[in-house]
Formats: C-alpha cells, structure tokens, sequence
C-alpha cells in the first residue's frame, strides 16, 4: 500500500495504463525469459484460438471433408501415419491438431468468459462491502466464508447438476456453455469479492474518497470512478490465476461428461473421448489434448505467478 | 472458551440449516418427485393422492422441517435411478471413499512436508528449485490428466497395477476393506498417488514458506549462537513451530480432498461416493445429489470446526490475533 501515496497512482483508467507502461514493469517482463516463454505460448494459443478456421489444417466438424476410412491413424512419424494429419486422427478420422485448435477455442472461450463473469459478480459485492460496511458487509462476507470452505470444483459441480436437474433433456447440450460459464463463474466470485473489499476499506478513508463525498459525488459514482481503479491490481493478478483454475475445471467437467457436448468439444471432451481408446493402444487421442491443456494452463500460471510480484509484492 | 465454542456451534448448525434448505428446494423444486417415482400409465387421480400421502402438498415449512428431520435419521428417501434407499447406496459406497482419501491424504504428508523441509533448508539448491518448479507444473495438471497419464504408463504400457476399480475386497462386518487383500492394495496405489499429489505440492509449498518465515525469527537465531547444532535447530526448535499450521491446513484439506476423490474415482472407476454423485449428476437423480451434497457439508463443517477449537486449545496467542482480525474487519 505504500504505492498508494504517490499521487500519480490515482488517475483515470487511462493513466493507470499509462503508467504500467513507464513502470519497470515492462522491464521487470523483458528479464524473465521464463515469463516471456509463457507469454509467447499464452499469445499463440489465444491466436490459435481465434482463428482457428483459418490456422487449423482441417474443419474437423465439416462432415464432408471427414471420412472414416481415416479413423485411428497415429501421428505421421509413426508407422501408417501421414503427414495430412500431423499428431494422428481420432475414432471418426477427425485431425487431432484441428480439434486441439478448435478445442482450444472452446477452452479459452469459456476460461474467459467464466472469469468475466465471477469479476461483473465478485467486484461490485466486494466494493458494495466495503464500501457500506456494516450489514451489508456482514451478509456478504458470511455468504463468501461459507462459499469459500468447500472446493470451487465441487460448488460448479452442483451448480452444473442443479441446472440440468431445471432444463429440459433435450436443451442440455445446446445451453452446456452457458451452463459450464454460469457454474465455473459462480464458484469464483468470492476471491474477487474479498480481495476488493479488503482494499476497499483502506481506500475508502483516503482523502479523495473523502473530498468526492464531501463535494457530493453520488457513493456509486464514488465506487466506480474513485475506488475501482484504485484496487484494480490485485484483481488483475487473481484474474489471471482464476484463468488458469478456470480451463481447469472446464476440463474437468468435461472429462466427467458434465461439460460441454462431443459435438463442440472443448480440450476436456477430447481428453474424455479419448480415454475411451487409451487401453486398445491409440494414446495419441488422449496425450496430445492433454498436453496441449497442461502446457496453456501452466503457461498462464506462470504469467500469474510473475503478474503477482511484479505488481504487488504484498499480495502474497 | 465456552461461548466461543457455542458460537462455533451455532455457526455451523447454521450453515447446516442452509446447505439443507438448499438441498430441500433441489429435491422438491428440481424435476417433479412423483413422476420419477411412477410409471407413465398411472392415472391423475393415483398421482394426487401418492403426493397428498407423501405431503407433498403440505406447506414448505412443514416439508423442510420433515426433510431435515429425515435428514438426521439418515433417511433421503429412494434413489430415481437404483430404486434403493440412498442412505443405503452411500453406506455401501462409503468406504471405499474414505480408505482413498486417508491413503491420500497419508501419502500427501509423508512426501510433501520433508520436501518442504529440504526446499526451505537449501533454498538455493538445484534440487529444491527443480521440486519448486515441479509443483507448479503439478498444479498445472489437472488431477484427471495425472490420473490417465498414469494409466497409460503404469497400466497400459508396463502393464504393472490394475487401472480400474478395487481389486479384491474383504468385508469387515458393514465396512468393506481393500487394504487387506494384495490385489486391493496394488489398486489402492496410482489413485491415491493421483489424488494426493495437489495436497503435496500444497503442503511442501507451506511447510517452505512457514520454515523460512521462522527460520528468520530471533529465538532460532539466539539458538545459533548458543551453538547448538543446525538439526537441532532444524527440527528440534524450527520445524515443531511450522507443524501446527500444517496440521491444520492438512485438517481442512481433509474435506477438499473426499470431494476431490469425485474426480480420482471417475478415472479410476473407483467404487466410492465419488462415483455415485457423478453418476446422480449425469442422471440427474436428485435425491443423491441432495443427500451427498448434505453428508459433504456435514463433513466440512465438522472438520472446521474441530479445527477451529483445536486451534484455540493450542495456541493462546491465536486468541488474540483473532480478535483483533475479527475487530478490524
């Protein structure tokens, strides 16, 4: 919090930006090769991920261009293999690097936007908590506490299963995302929520808190415009790491059949759909998603692991 | 002391009381209880009156009350998919879960907290930084990606332990056992290394925080120039210090471990609770969902507050720490 007395640290959003880029930030970046690595791996697989029509070899939800005779071949170093699909095909002759990419797509989409979603719940009740004090306070704080003492992956779980429980059979697997996005959101907040209000409550007795209030700044325009930038940095880094647990759990729920659908397979899915051949030899289905899932997850735990101490060393 | 623990005491039936209510309103609300219960050919008139006999149309009160009454009894009425008393399909279950967990959690202490020790101690050491970075990329992957992995090394290609299942199993009155049987113990092995593998990484990086945060402290200091010897003061006077968060942390990650052990076991085809509340999400079958979702809060709260009161027996200066936490906040 020492940072906090420089006056230049309170600005607009665009100042903030500003100033992370004066920061030795930059070059606390540049002197990590190992932070640069995994930021070159995070950029390829977002990249991967957004144009995956035009960057993946294959559609391999095209019906038309798959065909079954290419069912089950192994990757192309591999005897039988061939170099048209590079890390093999799976039970129905899709390209395994084409689903990977498209998989990735799902993955990432849904890591975002679940952590957009925990951040739009868990920062403004952090805030409203800290800010207000008091009941408000003592409501949402006891609701986090009780939250917080059983696993995020069980909590999305149950969500998960309460809403299938509510829909249809039939919607299940066109409302999976929203579901999975929903359920993995709904397990995160609490980090947010409490980290916000924590810093909440030391900024809201600084002075320019108090001049706002004075000069009769509505307490909501004093929340969003005054206090939010100032506790956006812890948030950052929890975001980050939350992106990571996110496409973990994904996964997870996946693989447990409880994610999204095999017609639109996320990395989890494809690892599930190939557990199914790991024990007639074809491990390829299996290792070359899981390999992809582990290195972009600990590719953007490192970035968190380095975001955490380059912004703020007391976070910890 | 004693009105902190009846504090405790009321928090937790509390949250009991809450985590109940949630699962009354997922039984009763989520899907219709009779038409899971009957076939389609029974008429109107038997279905108005099976849900006047079970109370189905009694106020919500009456019928949460009932629930939770149920609820202590151990009685969650039948199983949508099995036909069979849930308690019955969760006792049955139940063993196999928490001879998992304790391997588990056994193994999770007796590997992370000397690699914890040995990372604190030569921080500097090549061999302490390679752990270091292994339990990053041991949180990386997730736990059914370690679970299959092992399957396909141990399992499939060197063909060593079995890769479903319990193996044999020897019952022992109601509880039934693996760890008796040679078959049930080489089962035993890849899931309970698969499930305690994020607590080890877990506990070496506390045991190496907690380590370094006294070893920087004056009385280790003073310890070093009475000139006693560095094991010592290692173990003696430093690591005694650092076992009560530990075992705390450990106590509390008992519970996340017997929910984590629903991933483990869907790998594994490991017969355990795991398995069944998996199964019951699948099929959306309610009243498992419910009574598990019970029985694992039950045992969170349990475990907390032990935890908490062992706490407070053992260190008087948590006391006030606390207060004051408590004050500020």
């Amino acid at each position: 919090m020492a940072m906090a007395e420089f006056p230049e640290r309170r600005g607009s959003p665009l100042g903030l930006l500003h100033r992370l880029a004066e920061s030795d930030l930059l070059h606390s970046f540049l002197s990590s090769p190992v932070t640069v690595v995994a930021a070159v791996v995070t950029a390829v697989f977002v990249g991967a991920a957004v144009f995956a029509p035009w960057v993946a070899p294959h559609d391999p939800f095209d019906l038309a261009s798959v065909n079954l005779l290419d069912a089950l071949l192994p990757p192309a170093w591999m005897e039988g293999g061939e170099w048209r699909f590079p890390l093999g095909t799976d039970d129905q002759g899709r390209d395994v690097l084409s689903t990977i990419i498209y998989g990735s797509r799902i993955s990432l989409g849904v890591g975002f936007a679940s952590v957009l979603f925990a951040l739009l719940i868990g920062v403004p009740l952090g805030l409203v908590a800290g800010y207000a004090g008091g009941r408000v306070d003592a409501i949402i704080m006891r609701i986090a506490d009780v939250q917080l003492s059983f696993p995020a992956i069980l909590i999305a779980l149950l969500v998960d299963g309460v809403a299938r429980g509510l829909l249809p059979r039939e919607l299940h697997d066109e409302m999976a995302i929203y579901v999975l996005v929903f359920a993995i959101g709904i397990s995160g907040w609490v980090q947010y929520a409490r980290t916000v209000r924590g810093s909440t409550l030391v900024e809201r007795d600084r002075e320019y808190v108090q001049a706002a209030r004075l000069i009769g700044v509505s307490p909501a325009r004093i929340m969003a415009r005054h206090i939010l930038p100032n506790v956006l940095g812890p948030v950052l880094v929890i975001a980050t790491i939350h992106l990571a647990l996110a496409i973990i759990t994904e996964a997870t729920l996946s693989f447990l059949g409880v994610g999204v659908p095999p017609t639109q397979p996320s990395l989890g899915t494809l690892i599930r759909i190939g557990n199914d051949y790991l024990f007639s030899g074809e491990w390829w289905i299996t290792v070359f998603p899981g390999a992809a899932l582990a290195i972009l997850v600990l590719a953007v735990n490192l970035l968190g692991d380095w975001l955490r101490d380059a912004l703020n060393p007391k976070l910890r | 002391m004693l009105a902190f623990i009846l504090r405790r005491l009321v928090q937790s039936v509390l949250v009991m009381l809450a985590v109940g209510l949630i699962a009354f309103a997922l039984f009763r609300y989520v899907g219709d209880p009779i038409n899971n219960l009957v076939g389609q050919e029974t008429s109107l008139a038997d279905r108005e009156a099976l849900r006047e006999q079970l109370g189905l149309n009694d106020p919500f009160p009456v019928q949460y009350a009932r629930f939770l009454a149920g609820a202590i009894r151990g009685d969650f009425g039948y199983s949508y998919i099995y036909r069979r008393p849930v308690a019955e399909l969760i006792a049955e279950r139940m063993p196999a879960t928490l001879e998992l967990s304790f391997a588990a959690a056994l193994l999770a202490l007796l590997v992370g907290v000397p690699m914890g020790v040995y990372t604190a101690l030569r921080r500097r050491g090549i061999l302490a930084q390679a752990f270091m970075m292994l339990s990053l990329i041991g949180v990386s992957i997730p736990t059914f990606l370690i679970g299959i992995l092992l399957i396909l090394f141990f399992g499939v290609l060197l063909r060593w332990l079995p890769t479903f299942g319990r193996g044999e199993v020897v019952e022992l009155g109601w509880w039934s056992t693996g760890l008796l049987t040679v078959s049930g113990l080489k089962a035993l092995i890849m899931p309970a290394v698969t499930l305690a593998l994020f607590q080890m990484t877990l506990i070496m990086r506390l045991v190496r925080s907690e380590m370094l945060e006294v070893l920087r402290t004056d009385y280790i200091r003073f310890a070093r120039a009475r000139g006693l010897r560095s094991r010592t003061i290692h173990f003696g006077h430093a690591l005694k210090n650092t076992l009560v968060p530990v075992m705390t942390i450990t106590g509390l990650q008992l519970g996340s471990i017997i929910a984590f052990a629903i991933i483990t076991e869907s790998v594994f085809q490991w017969p355990g609770m795991g398995l069944l509340f998996v199964q019951a999400i699948n099929e959306v079958d309610i009243p498992v969902m419910a009574a598990y979702l019970m029985l694992i809060a039950f045992i969170f709260v349990l475990i907390n507050l032990i935890v908490d009161i062992l706490y407070y027996l053992v260190d008087p200066r948590l006391r006030i720490e606390k207060a004051v936490a408590h004050g500020h906040g």
